[in-house]
């Protein structure tokens, strides 16, 4: 099996089992505490605008805001790692019908796992700085791997010069 | 026997998991239909409406009425939960059962080992979608636990199969890279066909597509709409609490927009990405469709066509309403024909290998 396929099938399956992981501990330690803040918070807002309290009020909805920020990317990132190991496992199957030189492929393979690693990374940063440096490295790592994609796309559309090994 | 057929014992693990995989993403396809026709819609008025209550017994200062209605949108939400789970988990089992199939020649055990293994994965794939279904139906009925019931832990019990199932194939790999068994080569995944090409090449365009419409929604629309979805909140809160009928209606009215056109963001992305996959795992089972090569590359085209029409009209089901959403559903309706005819055409090819196949000296191959 070639370098790049391998990088990739072994990439994806790891990634795969880190998101996995990381869901698996979301979903137990922090997931039904953020549900129950996100609908306690909201249920809290209308109660204090029935109670005509608009101070409590703007406090449960800041408190709503924060922890729906938060949930909503603590998803993202669960999801995104194991959607892009999928993608990095069922391309590395295929990836012999890239028509690149094996050290092409090599580079875009690491192209890819290195955006499927740092996109989510990014997201995830994201729920502890709410700066433009999170943002940035979660927009590197989505162009890494759209890049590399496409490049792949290129090389499947490519003539086929020399037939790889498939085995 | 076709020299490209050759792995492909009946009856044997690759094609257990292969039919099953597709039949796994048929039934869940067809369900999420059914669902969105018959569920998904009355669900959302529901909500919508339960939270137009919650506001309104907010605006009139009525705490008991607004907790009834609170609780109301958590019943909505929790049936619309298991049941876009249900459709979820079918299909993302479908997708490993694929993966597995094709993994299949290097998972170093014996055929019926493997076989056996397949059976439990299919099971266990079975159980935790039906399982999640009725959890909304069976609720705590006769259960020996507090919170959990019976559905719930028939769930956990089918997802817990297909982990072990996983996780063995996961050893048989590592077996087989660490050399210890040595396969025949898979011929599969030298097939150069044309329909292949199509689905790898259409598979990888789908998957870039959602890639550009998530950065392009990332950059445009996700910030606004979680400033917007606060806004609305705030405005529905500060008209209830100043008895401004009028402001709350204009922010519910928004509100309910603004979730409509997250859904539909949120799901074009998905669906345009995950048809791509399934396009690019079917590339590597064309050989095994035993269909007329005309017909393949129909099927092929039809499938294509479905899944690039599917996430491009759900995206345009906020401004063309109905319109949109009816060609949708047509546009699932053709990846499903598809899909049923390819698993046809793979049942058939199958059928042919039962009357000829050739008992082999079996290392861990798929023979």
């Amino acid at each position: 099996m070639s370098r790049s396929r391998r990088l990739l099938i072994v990439g994806g399956i790891a990634l795969a089992v880190w998101g996995m992981s990381y869901g698996l501990w979301y979903a137990v330690f922090a997931e039904h505490q953020a549900l129950d803040n996100i609908g306690a918070s909201l249920a809290g807002s209308f109660l204090a605008a029935a109670d005509r309290n608009p101070a409590g009020m703007d406090a449960s909805l800041e408190q709503y805001r924060e922890a729906k920020y938060v949930y909503d990317r603590q998803v993202d990132v669960h999801g995104h790692w194991i959607g892009l190991a999928m993608l990095l496992i069922v391309l590395g199957i295929g990836f012999d019908r890239v028509n690149f030189s094996e050290r092409f492929k090599l580079f875009l393979a690491l192209g890819l796992l290195l955006g499927a690693v740092i996109f989510p990374l990014g997201v995830l940063l994201q729920t502890m700085n709410h700066g433009p440096l999170p943002r940035g490295i979660a927009i590197v790592g989505s162009g890494f791997v759209i890049a590399a994609l496409l490049a792949s796309a290129v090389g499947v559309m490519a003539p086929d010069t020399s037939r790889a090994d498939a085995g | 026997m076709e020299p490209e057929l050759a792995g492909f014992a009946a009856l044997g693990a690759r094609r257990l998991f292969l039919l099953g995989g597709i039949a796994l993403i048929l039934t869940g396809m067809f369900f999420g239909d059914i669902f969105a026709v018959f569920t998904l819609h009355q669900n959302a008025a529901q909500i919508g409406a339960n939270l137009a209550a919650a506001a309104q017994a907010a605006l009139a200062g009525n705490r008991q009425a607004m907790l009834a209605s609170f609780q109301n949108v958590g019943a909505f939400l929790e049936n619309r939960g298991t049941k876009v789970d249900t459709h979820v988990h079918m299909i993302d089992f479908g997708y490993l059962a694929l993966m597995l199939a094709i993994l299949q020649p290097w998972v170093a055990f014996a055929e019926s080992a493997k076989r056996k293994l397949a059976w439990v994965f299919l099971t266990g794939a079975w159980l935790l979608p039906v399982g999640v279904y009725l959890i909304h139906y069976v609720g705590l009925a006769h259960s020996p636990m507090k919170s959990i019931g019976w559905a719930s832990i028939a769930a956990d019990f089918g997802g817990l199969l297909v982990l072990i199932v996983t996780f063995v194939c996961l050893l048989g790999l590592w077996k087989h890279f660490r050399g210890s068994f040595a396969g025949p080569p898979d011929r599969l995944l030298a097939d150069r066909s044309a329909e292949g090409r199509m689905l790898f090449a259409g598979g990888i365009a789908l998957v870039l597509l959602g890639f550009f419409h998530g950065v392009y929604y990332a950059a445009t629309d996700l910030y606004r709409h979680e400033a917007q979805d606060y806004s609305l909140l705030a405005q529905m809160s500060a008209g209830a609490a100043a008895g401004a009928g009028a402001v709350v209606d204009r922010a519910l009215a928004g509100y309910s927009q603004l979730q409509g056109a997250k859904a539909v963001n949120i799901a074009a992305h998905a669906h345009s990405i995950e048809f791509g996959l399934l396009a690019i795992m079917l590339a590597f089972f064309q050989p095994y469709v035993r269909l007329r090569a005309s017909w393949k590359r129909w099927w092929v085209g039809v499938l294509l066509l479905g899944s690039l029409l599917l996430p491009v009209c759900v995206l345009l089901e906020m401004k063309f309403g109905f319109v949109a959403g009816g060609l949708a559903d047509f546009a699932g309706l053709l990846i499903i024909l598809a899909l049923l005819a390819m698993w046809i055409g793979i049942l058939r090819c199958t059928g042919e290998l039962d009357a000829s196949v050739r008992p082999t000296s079996g290392s861990g191959a798929s023979r």
